[in-house]
């Protein structure tokens, strides 16, 4: 079977700095891949090298078989892809939810009332159907995060990228967030920092440091683990 | 508002028909009834005049007030030294005053309990030019976080001890503030224009799915536009 995402020898440049160098990946259907490194370690830009929001200055980007190297080609990958970004409110732009989660729809060539059917059932699907006519810009932050995926999920993506899904997030859409990403069936790349988040999703890790994508091991081990906790009294 | 279109789309149509029969209104008499008109309005309807409003529209226009009387040529009424009050000059500002007036006091009537999100759906709905709406919607969704990021980045400042005075360091601080605040409004412009095109966006907003308009209110549009007709066809018939 063809791999939905490959990255050849890619070479990013930033500022004629190099912000990731000869890094290769391969994403199959299913796989669910997280990426951990550091802060400023190049995270954000390899997910954006995958839809081609950055170019690559070497090497080759391919999406579900086709190599793209033009907006054109990228764009035809991009239908298939939802890219989660890390900061919520430049995801969401139409003033209310449903509006906003029937946008992609509406550009895939749904009718306006086949594009609301389907926004709507997105919503209802993460639980989230009482937020459809609230606006985008009163919301908390985890429920902007949750309706962005709504949107995601609206044109029915084969592969999720998720830029630090659960940062700024609060425990109760943390664990929806959770519920949600489970139930979805595509392949993902998830960059996080939270260690808990990605063991429990990711079937295959790889460490970003410095620029350099390098293949790691997920293992786990029992803790004895103390927390402090916080009861009403 | 009772007397206008509870629909907001023939409500945004009538106030813009209204605004544009205003407009040509060149005689200080039907600017006056025109004026008049929708004092009315605010009257039949118990409403409060939006002072503030008013008082911030005025104090705009303060200048060209000033100016206009005089240097309109005409029959002098007045003589400050090398400056002439004239007839015509003060014939032109009070009627520009007149629609100004009531065409700010018209549109705060018909909109200043709107949501602005819903005057958006409202102009995508009645087919607006989309670069309109698109800048419209960005304004009313991206005006609260700029609204903020200004506030922290003013906090921040004051947490350093920042007293904003008259000299060369203020103003510097405050060129910084204002640099700083368009570099970051711009590099969110593009990340959104980028999440919409992740998204497949090729220049179509969704439109609302709206109900057609309803014919009572197809009938309060028309008579909220009717006597202004009527003034401009006084205006056009003297
Ligand atoms: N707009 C930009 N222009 C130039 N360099 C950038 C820009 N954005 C990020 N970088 C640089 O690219 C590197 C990787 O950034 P990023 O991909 O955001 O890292 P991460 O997501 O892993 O924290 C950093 O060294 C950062 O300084
Ligand atoms: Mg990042």
């Amino acid at each position: 079977m063809i791999p939905l995402v490959t990255l050849t020898d890619l070479e990013i440049r930033r500022d004629g700095r190099a912000v990731i160098s000869h890094a290769a990946l391969t994403l199959r259907a299913g796989e669910k891949l997280a990426i951990v490194g550091p802060n400023g370690a190049g995270k954000t830009t390899l997910l954006r090298a995958i839809v081609g929001l950055e170019r690559a200055s070497a090497g080759r980007v391919t999406l579900f078989g086709e190599t793209c190297g033009t907006e054109a080609a990228f764009r035809k990958g991009r239908r298939r892809i939802g890219f989660l970004f890390q900061d919520s409110d430049d995801q969401l732009f139409c003033p209310s939810v449903v509006e906003d989660v029937a946008f992609g729809p509406l550009n895939l060539g749904a009718s306006e009332e086949a594009a609301r059917e389907v926004a709507l059932e997105a919503l209802a699907a993460l639980g989230l159907a009482h937020l459809a006519e609230r606006f985008t810009h009163k919301l908390s932050g985890g429920e902007k995060r949750l309706v962005c995926l709504a949107g995601l999920f609206a044109m029915r993506p084969d592969v999720l990228l998720l830029d630090e899904p659960t940062n700024g997030i609060d425990a109760e859409n943390g664990a929806r967030l959770r519920a949600a990403l489970a139930g979805f069936a595509g392949a993902m790349i998830l960059v996080s920092h939270d260690d808990g988040f990605v063991s429990e999703f990711a079937s295959r890790a790889m460490v970003l440091r410095e620029g350099v994508l390098r293949a790691a091991e997920i293992h786990s081990h029992p803790h004895f683990h103390a927390h402090p906790h916080i009861h009403p009294v | 508002m009772r007397f206008a279109p509870a629909d907001l789309r023939p409500r945004l149509g009538a106030g813009g028909l209204v605004l544009v029969l205003i407009a040509p209104l060149a005689r200080p008499g039907p600017a006056l009834v025109a004026l008049a008109l929708v004092l009315a309005l605010y009257a039949l309807e118990g409403r409060a005049l939006p002072w503030r409003r008013l008082i911030h529209l005025e104090a705009f226009l303060a200048l060209l007030f000033l100016t206009l009387p005089f240097t309109v040529p005409g029959t002098a009424l007045l003589r400050l030294g090398p400056l002439a009050l004239t007839d015509a000059g003060l014939a032109r500002t009070l009627t520009l005053a007149a629609k100004v007036t009531a065409s700010v006091l018209l549109l705060s009537a018909l909109f200043a309990d709107t949501a602005p999100e819903h005057l958006g759906g409202a102009m995508r709905a009645a087919r607006l030019p989309e670069p309109l709406v698109r800048i419209f919607l960005g304004l009313v969704r991206y005006l609260a976080l700029i609204r903020a990021e200004m506030a922290r980045a003013q906090e921040a400042m004051r947490a350093r001890a920042f007293h904003p005075g008259t000299n060369r360091h203020s103003w510097r601080a405050f060129g910084w503030l204002i640099g700083r605040m368009l570099m970051r409004a711009l590099a969110r412009a593009d990340r959104v224009e980028e999440a919409m095109r992740l998204r497949s966006y090729t220049g179509r907003l969704p439109r609302p799915l709206l109900p057609p308009v309803g014919a009572a209110d197809h009938a309060r549009a028309l008579a909220l536009c009717a006597p202004f007709l009527a003034i401009l066809i006084w205006e056009l018939a003297r």
